[in-house]
């Protein structure tokens, strides 16, 4: 299996998976929080009858609408781009990841795309209670997507509730619940969901700072204002709640993803969390080099949000690299060459089945049996390939850490002023509502590139690196659908954007 | 009870799924096929938006039905996702693309300030209905024709092309039944405009322009047809799972399978059926049954390939890599968990029928995109 592997096909597949995931990403969020606040707004013009609600609600659905096509534009490639990429992934896991895509399928896209046409087309066709009722099945279809596709990606952090099958040569799930209600899974969906309505609070707060500044709408910026600084606000909150549940579950389940966001070499007990700092790049696992050039540390803090208990042990790079006997921890060098064993007992076992030999069949699928735990770590060759980008993974970490709290500081300002009803007059943190729009967006990426980079090497965490997991394809031809995708995502990029700031300079209908 | 179905019930049912899935697209491009006649039937912008307006409240339908037949065939037959989305590269990512141009196109189209202009998102629709379904079509075909793949000991696709599946389209079988399904849509999407809009010299044209795809789609159907009850076919072993060729393995799957020739007979009536009252009778309700044929014929077409110990995406390169609804089938646990998903269908079938009736009770208008929710329209 080994021998097919060209790197620099796996890293051009890896570019263009990072690239439409990106690309996608720049746009879902939007649509999860900016979902529910258009139906907020529809909710209460229905309430209250009031036409100036009805001419808001439309304003805001414009712009949703416009991002959703994007959003749906670049999310198709996705559903497929498992195959035609990651084909040996998609076989060997198929059998558990396949479900919740079509899952997805079923329940969460038909809604979006029955009731989109009944929300932008219905106003004059169904009745105005069926119109909100729609709106709001657009809202939980979007979220509901979002469940289903964080279920997936929460089992490749955490792949559970399946079992090897050797004649297959894949995992074949056991199950279904174990999968669906997996803590990575949950934690997951409630944290990417949840920084979702905070990005479309910042959205049309930022918006309606803008028009307050330039002293047009201001009646419906301050309505906006109100709504989304509530919503935002508690949004914030939760996430810094999941957040902090996110960051628990990678402690528990991902120990060498938190050892590389924190850059944390050589574990610890109480072990501080770096505020910020600068990470030396030179820096190789087991050498003897400072992980930082500069830091600012808090005592005993990564101890307790990764273990939830100050004085606990964290484990470092160098402990799962090379092992740790005192704490029990088994490093990947170890872990290789029980892989190494187990890979070559499921060969013979394999070519055993196929001569008919059923003695060494049976001796060898046993043997295999007590080293397939390991198997993944087979296909490492060197245990330094066990561990992540940690550039990468800490400053991303920050930069999501440090932007998310941010947020909530700002909505509460903006709130305080806009109760007293002297918000317009405070043009610095008008400002700052504005700059919140592409800090939101930063934060949202940045949080995507530490899931994801930090699960490096694995395509599935433990079990399946990228570079067994790809199609068999050469690196011209990935390259060439790299560029494909650049272009076109990019020129719908900039027409969106291009859209997007003409409607809002353009603005609501004003009575 | 489907806790107790036995596993070979349960990949007969995923590939019944799987084929009702793909048919419902089929119909469903109904909305590519409309988008074809952008640049031949209507003759004034009110009649091009009207055009547009009218598909515009139904593409996503179609699109998300593409995508579930994504989702549907990797949990039920992951081994065909993983070797043919991977194998056959280049055709499937070229129909992705015409997919995701045509995403953005009703939306920004009229949109002041749309950077790429109104005629570039109106060619995206363009190609999307005439190659996104060629292409489709003849990758489809391949299902009878097969190819050139093998799989290793731990089911790896190697691909003997470099054109990735781009060569189906070379093959005339496969062509054909792209260039069919092509001018079937623009039958469906005719007539499923003169079912929605309400203006007389537009869907007159309508009329005309359904009738003049129907003749041009018979030449390709009939090829396919003829094609499929003499050619040689993919048949496996039902006790070795050893994968032959067999000659007139499809008329035999067809003679072999009443409910099969029922659905193909039927369907095919229904269409002519639907073309008739359509282009001669003045009827509005054509679509309907021009849809449900189409979709009687597509399950024919895919329970032709997968029933019956057929390989239903054969490799004509290793016979014995070829895949069928045994072997690329997810685990029984899995397919039993889907089966429970499943029952789910009818559910979301209702709703969409319910909506369906509730937007389009009444028919789009010129007046209607002048109303006072202009600026919501397409």
């Amino acid at each position: 299996m080994l021998e097919q592997i060209d790197l620099t096909q796996v890293n051009w597949a890896r570019a263009q998976f990072a690239l439409t995931a990106m690309y996608h990403w720049i746009f879902v969020p939007l649509t999860l929080g900016l979902s529910f606040l258009v139906a907020f707004f529809e909710s209460i013009y229905v309430r209250t009858g009031n036409e100036e609600w009805k001419r808001l609600t439309k304003f805001w659905m414009t712009l949703f609408g416009i991002n959703f096509a994007i959003g749906v534009a670049t999310g198709i490639i996705m559903e497929f781009e498992f195959g035609t990429n990651w084909s040996n992934y998609s076989w060997m896991v198929g059998d558990i990841f396949g479900a919740p895509l079509a899952v997805e399928g079923i329940f969460a896209f038909f809604l979006e795309a029955t009731f989109f046409a009944v929300m932008f087309f219905g106003w004059n066709r169904v009745s105005k209670g069926f119109h909100l009722f729609s709106t709001w099945m657009v809202a939980v279809g979007s979220n509901l997507s979002a469940l289903w596709i964080l279920v997936a990606n929460g089992w490749m952090q955490f792949p559970t509730g399946m079992l090897f099958n050797p004649d297959t040569a894949r995992f074949e799930m056991q199950n279904f619940w174990e999968v669906l209600f997996s803590p990575v899974a949950i934690s997951k969906f409630t944290h990417a969901t949840s920084s979702g309505f905070l990005l479309g609070s910042l959205f049309v707060v930022g918006i309606s700072c803008w028009y307050l500044l330039q002293e047009r709408h201001q009646t419906m910026a301050k309505r906006s204002i109100i709504v989304a600084s509530v919503f935002g606000l508690l949004s914030a909150t939760y996430v810094g709640f999941t957040g902090d549940e996110a960051a628990y579950t990678v402690a528990q389940k991902q120990p060498m993803k938190l050892a590389a966001m924190e850059g944390l070499y050589d574990g610890q007990t109480s072990a501080p969390l770096v505020a910020a700092g600068l990470i030396n790049s030179a820096k190789l696992p087991g050498d003897n080099q400072q992980p930082f050039a500069m830091e600012i540390k808090i005592p005993g803090l990564l101890s307790l949000l990764a273990n939830r208990d100050p004085g606990s042990f964290v484990p470092g790079i160098n402990d799962l690299v090379f092992g740790n006997r005192q704490q029990h921890i088994i490093g990947a060098q170890e872990k290789i060459e029980k892989g190494k064993i187990a890979l070559e007992l499921l060969r013979t076992y394999k070519e055993a089945r196929k001569s008919g030999d059923q003695a060494i069949a049976d001796a060898s699928l046993k043997a295999f049996g007590d080293y397939q735990e390991n198997m993944g770590y087979g296909y490492l060759n060197s245990p330094s390939e066990a561990v992540p980008p940690v550039g990468i993974a800490f400053y991303a970490f920050h930069i999501m850490v440090v932007t998310g709290a941010i947020f909530p500081l700002v909505l509460l300002l903006i709130l305080y002023f806009q109760i007293r009803d002297t918000l317009a007059y405070q043009q610095w943190l008008l400002y700052l509502g504005m700059l919140c729009i592409p800090l939101g967006y930063v934060s949202q990426q940045a949080g995507w590139v530490l899931a994801e980079v930090g699960r490096q090497p694995w395509a599935i965490y433990g079990l399946l690196p990228v570079t067994v997991a790809n199609s068999n394809l050469t690196s011209g031809t990935v390259m060439t659908t790299f560029f494909l995708f650049l272009g076109i995502f990019t020129l719908l990029l900039i027409a969106e954007i291009s859209i997007l700031a003409k409607q809002i300079n353009i603005g609501p209908e004003e009575n | 009870m489907i806790g107790n179905l036995d596993y070979s019930t349960l990949q007969h049912i995923w590939w019944i799924i799987a084929s009702l899935v793909g048919s419902l697209f089929i119909f469903l491009t109904f909305v590519q096929g409309g988008q074809t006649l952008l640049f031949t039937v209507p003759r004034s912008d009110e009649e091009k938006a009207l055009i547009i307006n009218s598909l515009g409240r139904k593409w996503e339908l179609t699109f998300t039905t593409l995508v579930l037949f994504g989702g549907a065939l990797f949990a039920a037959f992951p081994k065909f996702y993983a070797t043919s989305f991977g194998g056959a590269y280049w055709v499937w990512m070229l129909i992705l693309f015409t997919f995701i141009i045509q995403a953005v196109s009703y939306e920004y189209r009229k949109k002041p300030h749309n950077f790429l202009g109104s005629t570039t998102y109106e060619a995206f629709l363009f190609v999307n209905g005439s190659v996104g379904i060629l292409l489709i079509g003849a990758a489809v075909g391949t299902f009878f024709t097969g190819s050139s793949f093998s799989l290793n000991q731990y089911n790896q696709v190697t691909w003997q092309t470099p054109y990735r599946g781009l060569e189906a389209a070379r093959n005339l079988f496969n062509l054909s039944l792209g260039l069919f399904l092509v001018f079937n849509a623009r039958v469906l999407g005719a007539m499923y405009l003169i079912n929605n809009i309400d203006h007389k010299t537009l869907t007159d044209r309508c009329r005309k322009s359904a009738w003049k795809s129907f003749l041009w789609s018979l030449p390709f159907l009939l090829y396919v047809l003829v094609n499929l009850l003499f050619m040689q076919g993919y048949a496996s072993s039902p006790e070795t799972g050893e994968i032959f060729l067999q000659s007139g393995k499809y008329l035999q799957n067809l003679i072999g399978n009443p409910v099969t020739l029922g659905l193909l007979l039927l369907g095919l009536l229904f269409v002519i059926y639907a073309v008739n009252i359509t282009c001669f009778k003045g009827k509005n309700n054509g679509i309907w049954f021009g849809g449900l044929g189409t979709v009687l014929v597509g399950l024919a077409v895919f329970f032709l390939a997968g029933f019956n110990n057929t390989a239903f995406y054969p490799s004509s390169y290793d016979l014995q890599s070829s895949l069928t609804i045994y072997n690329a089938s997810s685990s029984h646990y899995t397919l039993t968990a889907m089966t429970y998903v499943a029952l789910s269908v009818p559910f979301v079938l209702a709703y969409i029928a319910y909506v369906w009736r509730q937007m389009d009770s009444k028919r789009l208008t010129i007046a209607e995109l002048k109303s006072e929710n202009a600026e919501e329209m397409y």
